[in-house]
């Protein structure tokens, strides 16, 4: 399959987009805040058709679009009471202005079905050339906040007081996951970007592996992820979102079984060590 | 004569637009292990924000170790109080070495001289065999016990303790101060430990530091716990009795002030 030129590309394309979606799904999922990432996209959407009818490519609008809510989601914080409620209802008006500007396109069905569930196999070479930009730059960015992004997340109040400027890191945060959502939103569609971001990156959380190891294992899982979502696409020609969300599923079940395995298998070890002491006490 | 180890003279606080402590002056020489006592609401999380840094003084002058206030000042050990588990699944020691240095930009990675500060830290707690487990397995003392060891990370010489017996039972309480005192002592730290109960701390605190209605009245434990003293604080009567070797500090109207374990559910007047 990888004779073909745009299979090529969209290995490329996955692999710049998941791995950047499994570390900012990894703090994303750390800290509570998917649904944060999925209201993102659905603003995203409404950006990406805007982008459309005025003659801009739809990732220029997803970006713009997502990375504007995602500012302004964390300029908010904690202080908006009932958070939950304005961000659905954002996100509702988001999907709602979304299908008005799909109602002036005159191809909007193929449009729209692109931006729902994603079109990996039409990506360009030169979207491609934004793909990495945007990946590198995220990267860049995640790996110059990780540390005390993870120390705030954790332990907000020892954060604040050990001088980390917690209300930055939740806004420039969140700009990450906006960024990283449009990127996603490309592959697997607006209404899947649970599949790439999330679903990994909780996965790997599972395991209870030391936060540097689970960001990069989140990074690989996702590409796994993607890639294994491609060639069974290829196999089956069945969509590749469909693919990744099974795997998805798949991954997250048997992290929990490792999981479970593990502690099962630790507190055998602690038993058999406290059942040794016994006899040495005898 | 040593520099206190704080002193705060004629500070105000304000939390969210009300004053919580107005006008308070005390001064804590180092070394010392004071007990922060007072209702729910009577300004001790307040005080301890105020110490960091993290509520500016409306007034007055705030002095830590001789040099005025400021954010991130690595000298101060604070512990927050026990607060919703976030990240329950990575274990113990990660979730302590993400404090190590965790205000400085880069990637979430301790050098070989962090691995061995957080080990230092487990150690002096006893908490090494906890660090391998999830922290989410963990029992609520066990869990205290971890961020006892985070706030030892940078070698303080000022612990603020914020309710660090909370949720513990009653034998577990007195462990806890006693671990905590000793440590204390043998690095020659001056401690600020909240609490609702002061029976936990008898004979361990060489002051007591008791808030109510906005103000501050520190001193020695026999000074400060009796029914004149905290009659004059709170403006009300209020009787501190002792029995079966405890103090009790109750309300007329028949409510605990410090409420025992927090069991008793007197009301609390405040």
């Amino acid at each position: 399959m990888l004779e073909y030129d745009f299979m090529r590309t969209a290995f490329l394309a996955a692999f710049l987009v998941a791995v950047v979606c499994g570390p900012v799904g990894w703090f994303l999922v750390l800290r509570g805040q998917t649904f944060a990432s999925h209201a993102l996209s659905h603003v995203g959407f409404a950006g990406a058709t805007g982008a459309l009818l005025i003659g801009l490519s739809p990732l220029t609008g997803l970006t713009a679009g997502a990375l504007g809510a995602g500012v302004l989601m964390g300029l908010a914080g904690d202080r908006v009471a009932g958070r939950d409620v304005m961000i659905g209802l954002v996100l509702s008006v988001a999907m709602g202005a979304g299908a008005l500007f799909l109602h002036f396109l005159t191809h909007s069905a193929s449009a729209a079905t692109a931006l729902l569930f994603g079109d990996i196999l039409g990506i360009s070479s030169s979207m491609l050339g934004w793909l990495a930009i945007l990946s590198g730059g995220c990267l860049l960015a995640l790996g110059g906040m990780a540390r005390p992004l993870l120390f705030a997340s954790l332990q907000p109040e020892l954060a604040e007081a050990k001088g980390v400027r917690t209300a930055l890191l939740d806004v420039l945060f969140l700009a990450l996951v906006a960024i990283a959502t449009a990127e996603c939103a490309q592959i697997t569609g607006v209404l899947l970007v649970f599949t790439l971001m999330v679903a990994p990156a909780a996965a790997i959380l599972r395991l209870g592996l030391p936060p540097f190891v689970g960001l990069l294992a989140a990074a690989g899982l996702a590409v796994v992820e993607a890639w294994g979502g491609l060639m069974l696409s290829w196999q089956t020609d069945y969509p590749t979102s469909f693919w990744i969300a099974v795997l998805g599923g798949v991954g997250f079940l048997l992290a929990g079984l490792v999981a479970s395995w593990l502690n099962g298998h630790a507190q055998q070890a602690a038993s058999d060590q406290a059942g040794a002491l016994d006899m040495n006490d005898l | 004569m040593s520099i206190p180890a704080l002193d705060l003279s004629h500070v105000t606080l304000t939390r969210g637009g009300q004053t919580v402590l107005k006008d308070i002056s005390f001064s804590v020489p180092p070394g010392s292990f004071v007990g922060v006592l007072g209702a729910n609401g009577a300004g001790k999380t307040t005080l301890f924000r105020g110490l960091l840094g993290l509520e500016p003084a409306q007034g007055g002058v705030i002095c830590v170790n001789g040099a005025s206030v400021r954010r991130g000042n690595r000298s101060i050990g604070y512990m927050p109080q026990m607060r919703k588990l976030i990240g329950g699944q990575l274990s113990g020691w990660s979730m302590v070495a993400a404090a190590r240095r965790g205000e400085c930009w880069g990637l979430p990675w301790c050098g070989a001289k962090g691995r061995k500060s957080v080990q230092a830290a487990l150690e002096a707690v006893d908490a090494l065999d906890l660090a391998r487990k999830p922290v989410a397995t963990l029992s609520g003392g066990q869990r205290q016990r971890l961020l006892l060891a985070q706030a030892l990370l940078d070698d303080p010489t000022l612990l603020l303790l914020d309710e660090p017996l909370a949720s513990l039972d009653p034998a577990r309480m007195r462990e806890t101060a006693l671990r905590i005192h000793t440590l204390a002592r043998s690095r020659g730290m001056t401690v600020l430990m909240s609490a609702h109960d002061i029976n936990p701390l008898l004979g361990l605190m060489d002051h007591v530091l008791y808030l109510a209605r906005g103000k501050a009245l520190l001193g020695k434990v026999e000074d400060v716990l009796t029914t004149e003293a905290l009659t004059a604080l709170y403006g009300a009567p209020v009787d501190v009795v002792r029995a079966g070797g405890r103090v009790f500090v109750v309300a007329e109207g028949g409510g605990a002030i410090l409420q025992p374990h927090e069991c008793l559910g007197g009301h609390t007047h405040a």
